[in-house]
């Protein structure tokens, strides 16, 4: 038997213990699961008893592991299909050397031809590809054109990319759950939060970004209280003492309305904010404009529920907020998350036991490298992406270029320089992520000479233009490190330790050396995997990759108030990483790349109200999308029977009152439409759901159905992303509004009803709100400019010694 | 009668369904059939608030993992419960355990 500690039992009867992440998606919490292979197949997993965070819980979808390891559809060996058969199940198997062969000898000709920079690298959100993707672009294929392909890239780039505006570094502030601590809440370092605020998150089912949810539950029995900010009161919110229902797209009316009752009525900490804090008068005045009560109007929620929210969280000790993903999905969404920031500092929440953690400066240990995998490119080559004009803090700090750029000119490239795709871990044109699906499935058809897809299953986007289909191992069946948070603000890290093998397929990191080593020799000097896991941790880390592997969990030391003890700074000085070294309620960063430096809310040009400047009659009510269910990631585990039993079909979820007033039926098929394309869903007639709101899930495709195009697993029929246009991002091309779009309703009869294919109309470009978009700032307004910052770095850092 | 009991805290089970598949792991049951299925009453309004329970109630198929509890482990529902709500205890222990969870609580004996 093996030496490892991990690994117990015979040569064909053993365990191993691991931590959870990827394939199948999930985000990179890393739950800590034993896998049981008996004769070379996965046949059990348990969770974890030792495992600090999750003590041996596991959700469904690692609960079905085996289901999907040994799944019949699963493709395991490398796949290759003629161009021309594009769009039909005509795969034929070949090997790992045909398939590497063929994609250097493709890869070479086309960039002698085009430029390196024809190959643009697709990624995901959540997988461990996500981690790699970036590097896959830079230093494999040598092209600057990595592309989270999601308009304004809406998930988690945001926030970090607020609180970076904030205080200068990246990893946005979680609440603290004493991950870093074996002994966890008895530790007595923490503190258990009086109050948890969860703002547009809903972290139950969608343990996010790497934070476990049901955290949130073990903190409420030990005593803890919850307010829920979300249009529905979710199963959380009926145990919360308060749920704001807001109106979706209305958290910074909100926020800026909870911010100027806490300045106002003196409920912060003077000190603090007089010590630590840059442009607090001019954020006071600016939030001063947001009364409660016009903030109650926009929010539709009674003002006394604001008071109160405000005076609650403000006097509790210690309080967190867990902000979520609604911040990166609604127009002004980096403004809400400006206050709650804000929020969380002014009144003594940021770095304490029981508020909310953040990171340090630096990243985790494989952004360094990712970062360092650009020099691989021509000095200046990364700089000049496509959007820098538009949008250049965008493309100064996101590894994807601007995907809302990017996507008009993949459009009007003609001839295109772009002739070659490489999915990792994506299904762009499935519900998954990206808006306006029917463009980029176009693009994807027509301009691509060459296209490779890493995956599990096959996929809409694989059937629809894929020539080589690479098998991606699932986590049982290869070894990694799970980084919480992608290293952002991370407390642990976990061990992936390989159980099984399944056919022929490999991991990112395998897949990216194989192609690396040919491509690009010089930048990948790691035979294996593993290789190049102990290189990072013993460099990084000071630790051997066996070692972590051996422990499963490697908890890192945690310090609060770091920005007292210089242990924000990469120069060591006290203070936080933004210009002034202060926390800055007034960003010098924002106003340095052309936006208002101070929170504002504007209405989502679209948004079923009178002041949305392009509100439609026709589409009276809010569409709000994204929302997770247990049994799913994503566009994933729609062919797990198990979960499918569950969860079978797309749900929309709407009030009684909406029910009544459009003439659904609980149960019924449901058209969601808008100017921009429609989908069928069935309906779930809830009582918890705000009235006017339409809840629309995402994700959705049919394994069952058939794979030829034009019917491609059914991936057009309940496609909600087909809703959502490109280009409603931020003035800075953050952030999109997937939680925050209008739609009408009318009955079904079916899945099918009604359904269009792609036709690939000519939609009225440029899009109406194109124009509005810069004009959503302040920026330009009379009075909001101010002058250069009165505090610099040094001199504040030597002052606070 | 069996000589123990499960207790259910439902105050704090989130509706995850992780006990549901956990125990059809470790029964090896077919799909249709559970060890122990999650109910569910709301969301629906009661007396103008929103009331939202989910109780896992299990089958004639959940012998409360006695075998499991012999060998020194705690059942397969409890052990991966994500809310860790559901507990299986000695009968005489249940008087105990209802008054510490207080309301929303609910003892099978399947």
């Amino acid at each position: 038997m093996a030496e490892e500690k991990w690994k117990t039992g015979t040569e064909n009867d053993y365990w191993v213990r691991s931590c959870a992440w990827s394939a199948p998606g999930c985000h990179p919490v890393g739950c800590g699961i034993k896998l049981h292979v008996v004769d070379g197949k996965l046949v059990e997993v348990k969770g974890d008893e030792e495992h600090p965070i999750t003590q041996g819980r596991l959700c469904v979808r690692c609960l079905t592991l085996p289901e999907y390891v040994n799944h019949p559809d699963r493709i395991i060996y490398p796949m290759r299909r003629a161009k021309e058969d594009r769009g039909l199940d005509k795969w034929e198997r070949i090997t790992w050397d045909e398939a590497v062969d063929e994609i250097v000898e493709r890869t070479e000709a086309l960039q002698a031809e085009y430029g390196r920079e024809t190959v643009i690298v697709f990624g995901g959100t959540g997988r461990e590809g996500t981690l790699y993707g970036p590097a896959f672009a830079s230093a494999v294929f040598r092209t600057p054109y990595y592309v989270y392909a999601m308009s304004g890239q809406a998930c988690y780039g945001p926030r970090n990319m607020t609180a970076a505006s904030i205080y200068g570094s990246i990893g946005y502030p979680e609440i603290d759950i004493a991950a870093w601590s074996p002994e966890r809440y008895d530790d007595p370092e923490f503190t258990l939060p009086e109050l948890i605020v969860c703002w547009g998150k809903d972290p139950l089912p969608s343990n996010p970004d790497g934070f476990f949810g049901h955290a949130v539950i073990d903190m409420m029995q030990r005593g803890s209280k919850c307010i829920m900010i979300d249009p529905r009161i979710t199963w959380l919110g009926s145990r919360c003492e308060m749920v704001l229902q807001v109106r979706p797209g209305t958290d910074t009316a909100l926020a800026m309305a909870v911010c100027n009752i806490i300045i106002s009525e003196k409920l912060y900490d003077e000190q603090l904010v007089e010590k630590w804090v840059y442009g607090f008068d001019e954020f006071a005045e600016r939030v001063a404009t947001m009364t409660p009560e016009h903030a109650a109007e926009i929010c539709q929620i009674p003002v006394e529920q604001i008071y109160a929210f405000a005076r609650r969280y403000a006097t509790a000790k210690p309080a967190s907020i867990a902000w979520g993903l609604a911040f990166d999905q609604q127009f002004t969404g980096t403004q809400a998350g400006m206050c709650v920031m804000a929020m969380i500092f002014m009144t003594g929440n940021m770095d304490v036991p029981g508020g909310n953690t953040c990171g340090a400066g630096h990243r985790g240990f494989l952004g360094k490298w990712r970062v360092e995998t650009q020099s691989c490119l021509p000095p200046g080559q990364f700089a000049n992406r496509i959007g820098k004009e538009e949008y250049p803090l965008f493309n100064h700090r996101m590894f994807s270029a601007s995907p809302d750029s990017f996507l008009e000119h993949f459009e009007n490239d003609e001839p295109t320089k772009f002739r070659m795709g490489f999915f990792s871990s994506s299904n762009p044109v499935s519900p998954s992520n990206n808006n306006d699906p029917d463009r980029w499935y176009k693009m994807f058809k027509e301009r691509f000479e060459f296209v490779v897809v890493t995956d599990t299953f096959m996929n809409p986007t694989a059937m629809a233009c894929a020539d080589i289909f690479l098998p991606l191992s699932t986590f049982a069946e290869h070894n990694g490190l799970v980084q919480p948070y992608y290293g952002g603000n991370m407390q642990y890290m976990g061990a992936i330790n390989k159980a099984v093998t399944v056919g022929e397929a490999k991991s990112d990191v395998e897949i990216m050396l194989l192609l690396g080593r040919r491509l690009n020799p010089e930048a990948h000097p790691w035979a294996t995997a593993e290789e190049f896991f102990e290189d990072h941790c013993f460099t990084q880390l000071g630790q051997h990759f066996s070692d972590i592997q051996d422990d499963v969990v490697y908890q890192l030391p945690y310090y609060y108030k770091k920005y007292e003890q210089g242990k924000m700074r990469g120069d060591g000085y006290p203070g936080w990483n933004s210009p002034t070294a202060m926390v800055e309620f007034r960003s010098s960063y924002l106003e340095d790349f052309g936006e208002d430096p101070l929170p504002y809310f504007k209405e989502c040009p679209y948004a079923p109200v009178d002041d949305a400047p392009l509100h439609d009659e026709r589409y009276p009510l809010s569409l709000t999308t994204g929302m997770r269910k247990y049994t799913s990631f994503h566009s994933e585990h729609r062919m797990i029977k198990s979960l499918r039993e569950i969860d079978p079909w797309p749900w929309v979820e709407i009030s009684p009152e909406t029910a009544e007033e459009y003439g659904i039926v609980d149960g019924g098929w449901v058209t969601i439409e808008n100017m921009f394309g429609k989908c069928n869903m069935q309906a779930h007639v809830q009582a918890n759901i705000k009235p006017g709101v339409v809840v629309a899930s995402h994700g959705w495709w049919f394994p069952e159905q058939e794979a030829d195009e034009p019917n491609l697993y059914g991936n057009w029929k309940a496609n909600i992303n087909r809703l959502l246009p490109n280009r409603l991002c931020s003035p800075l091309g953050f952030g999109s509004i997937h939680d925050n779009m209008c739609c009408t309703i009318r009955p079904a009869t079916s899945l099918e009803d009604g359904v269009e294919l792609p036709c690939f109309p000519d939609i009225p470009q440029p899009y109406p709100h194109m124009g509005l978009i810069r004009d959503a700032t302040n920026i330009d307004e009379p009075g909001t400019k101010v002058a250069a910052y009165d505090h610099y770095p040094q001199e504040h850092a030597k002052a606070c010694e | 009668m069996k000589n123990y009991a499960m207790v259910v805290d439902y105050q704090y089970c989130t509706g995850c369904h992780a006990c549901e598949l956990a125990c059809r792991n470790e029964k090896g049951l077919p799909l249709d059939e559970w060890g122990i299925k999650v109910t569910q009453y709301g969301p629906a309004v009661i007396q103008g608030e929103v009331m939202w329970d989910y109780v896992p109630v299990p089958s004639s198929a959940c012998d409360l993992c006695i075998e499991r509890i012999e060998a020194g482990n705690v059942p397969s529902c409890q052990l991966h419960c994500l809310a860790a709500c559901i507990k299986v205890l000695p009968v005489e222990e249940t008087a105990q355990a209802l008054r510490e969870y207080g309301d929303k609580t609910a003892v099978f004996v399947p």
